[in-house]
């Protein structure tokens, strides 16, 4: 059975200051929905509410259709700063989200032991974060995730805080997982790039109040995004994200300088 | 050989500017500073530049710790002012630890505790020692809630600081995955504000070792506090400086203590 996530006219206020306006969207099952946008748009905001950590002013997100049954934590979020209990071993760190769960010591074992696998940190499982390298810390983040079999992930500039290479290396690792698993996801970034290289669509958000500009679907399959013959494509497709952006970041940029 | 393009002008070495403002601090230099000072003060004190008096040497200082010890006088003393201190300080760490949670994590435990707490902190605890005697007599009870209110505001503020400096993106985390709220508190909020609290530990023994003394010196026949206050009467000042040496090395082993309880619970750091 599928499902999908629906997004009904979305509005969020911080006190007086409106942050989001009539956001409506539908993020369908398998879907990466990557949503781009100037900074101050309320990306985030978006991305808290989808999975119930901010309550909407108005508006509601709700599912469409049944999730499936395995899932421990259907919204499962991955954080820009990877969020990981400092104090805890890497094993420590994946097992957290399952231990409030009514589940046998075996299959806790178990589920932690695959996604370490999964996540090629099985020889890292008894070092502490502050051991790991940035590329490292998110890769607990992705097995603490993916732990709990999510139904739809929910990331939060998920690469921002790594340098190009780890990011690319990481991006790897994530479309050989979504490959795999069909996973469905909302993926905020900063980066048009990686949203181009991951996303089946992107959706621009207007500055602030984020208001939904366009959603732009990226058709090529993404294995094939990064060969030759698809160049032409999706540099028009970076041009005209980029042209939907450019002005609004602008303007974005200087309010914000302006204080 | 170095590739340049320019021929015919010296090469100008760059000089450095980025030194100092790192001091480092060198054991030998710690101890060596501390054998001089002992040294001058016991040639000053030979020599009569001081009145033995006053300033007894480190010898004779030395000699009346050991006649103290070997009588178990020293003895009998400490482990008076170290009882004392246990139990208030026990009392005043877990009443400080329950009120600061209680700011940190409830809006009513904030709206009600924080102005309390900013009003009496500011108070020398040694100042209610009378009202506390007339509350529980002159014995061990006023003593103990002298020290153990001394510590409770320390301990309470460093709690509530602690729990206030918890990311909240670890929350957050917490959060996503449901854990729930007393989960949350024992699996996220303690262990991340044990930092803070480990730190109130530090600033409360201190407390407690001055409220002790303090408090012993008021209304007290056994402790380090009737001890010095004895001597002083009696003009036994290598007894008094003898108690007051004790002193340090209790507070140096307190806070040997407590880094070492730092170093095996905040090895994460």
């Amino acid at each position: 059975m599928a499902f999908e996530l629906v997004v009904d006219r979305i509005h969020h206020q911080f006190g007086t200051l409106s942050v989001l306006e009539d956001i409506t969207f539908t993020l369908r099952q398998g879907e990466i929905l990557a949503i781009v946008g100037p900074s101050g748009c309320g990306k985030s905001t978006l991305l808290g509410i989808l999975g119930g950590l901010l309550r909407p002013t108005r508006g509601a997100v709700s599912v469409r259709g049944s999730l499936p049954r395995d899932s421990l934590n259907p919204f499962t979020y991955i954080f820009q700063d990877f969020a990981l209990l400092p104090w805890r071993t890497v094993a420590g760190n994946i097992r957290m989200p399952l231990e409030h769960h009514p589940l046998s010591r075996a299959e806790c074992r178990a589920r932690v032991e695959d996604a370490l696998a999964r996540t090629g940190l099985t020889d890292f499982s008894r070092a502490l974060p502050k051991q790991l390298s940035g590329g490292m810390r998110q890769r607990v983040g992705i097995a603490r995730a993916l732990v709990v079999r999510p139904a739809v992930l929910l990331m939060d500039e998920p690469f921002s805080a790594l340098d190009a290479q780890t990011r690319d290396l990481l991006m790897d690792d994530f479309e050989a997982i979504w490959a795999r698993e069909s996973t469905t996801a909302a993926y905020v970034t900063h980066n048009l790039h990686e949203a181009l290289r991951m996303a089946d669509r992107v959706l621009i958000l207007r500055r602030r109040p984020g208001r939904v500009r366009e959603i732009v679907p990226v058709t090529i399959p993404r294995a094939d995004r990064r060969a030759a013959a698809a160049r032409q494509e999706i540099d028009r497709l970076y041009e005209q994200l980029w042209s939907h952006i450019r002005q609004e970041a602008q303007i974005a940029d200087r309010e914000m300088t302006d204080g | 050989m170095v590739d340049t393009s320019i021929e015919g002008h010296e090469a100008v070495r760059v000089r450095f500017r980025g030194g100092g403002f790192d001091p480092d601090s060198r054991a030998w230099v710690s101890w060596a500073f501390f054998a001089l000072l002992l040294i001058v003060w016991e040639a000053a004190s030979r020599a009569r530049l001081v009145d033995p008096l006053f300033l007894p040497p480190p010898s004779q200082i030395w000699k009346a710790l050991e006649d103290m010890t070997l009588s178990g006088e020293l003895a009998r003393h400490l482990g008076a002012s170290l009882l004392r201190i246990g139990a208030g300080w026990l009392i005043g760490t877990v009443a400080g630890i329950l009120l600061g949670g209680l700011i940190g994590l409830s809006w009513l435990g904030r709206s009600a505790g924080l102005p309390f707490i900013s009003a009496l902190f500011p108070v020398p605890k040694i100042a209610l020692l009378p009202l506390l005697i007339l509350w529980f007599g002159i014995g061990e009870a006023s003593k103990v809630a002298t020290i153990a209110l001394g510590v409770f505001f320390p301990m309470a503020v460093s709690t509530y600081a602690g729990v206030d400096n918890v990311p909240r993106n670890l929350i957050r985390m917490a959060q996503s995955f449901n854990v729930p709220f007393p989960k949350i508190i024992l699996n996220v909020v303690m262990p991340a504000m044990l930092p803070s609290v480990l730190s109130g530990f530090r600033i409360s023994a201190s407390i407690a070792l001055i409220l002790v003394v303090s408090a012993e010196m008021i209304g007290a026949n056994v402790g380090i506090g009737a001890l010095l206050l004895t001597s002083g009467n009696l003009m036994q000042t290598d007894q008094l400086m003898a108690g007051i040496v004790a002193i340090a090395i209790m507070g140096i082993l307190i806070g040997a203590l407590i880094s070492w309880l730092e170093r095996m619970l905040l090895g994460w750091r």
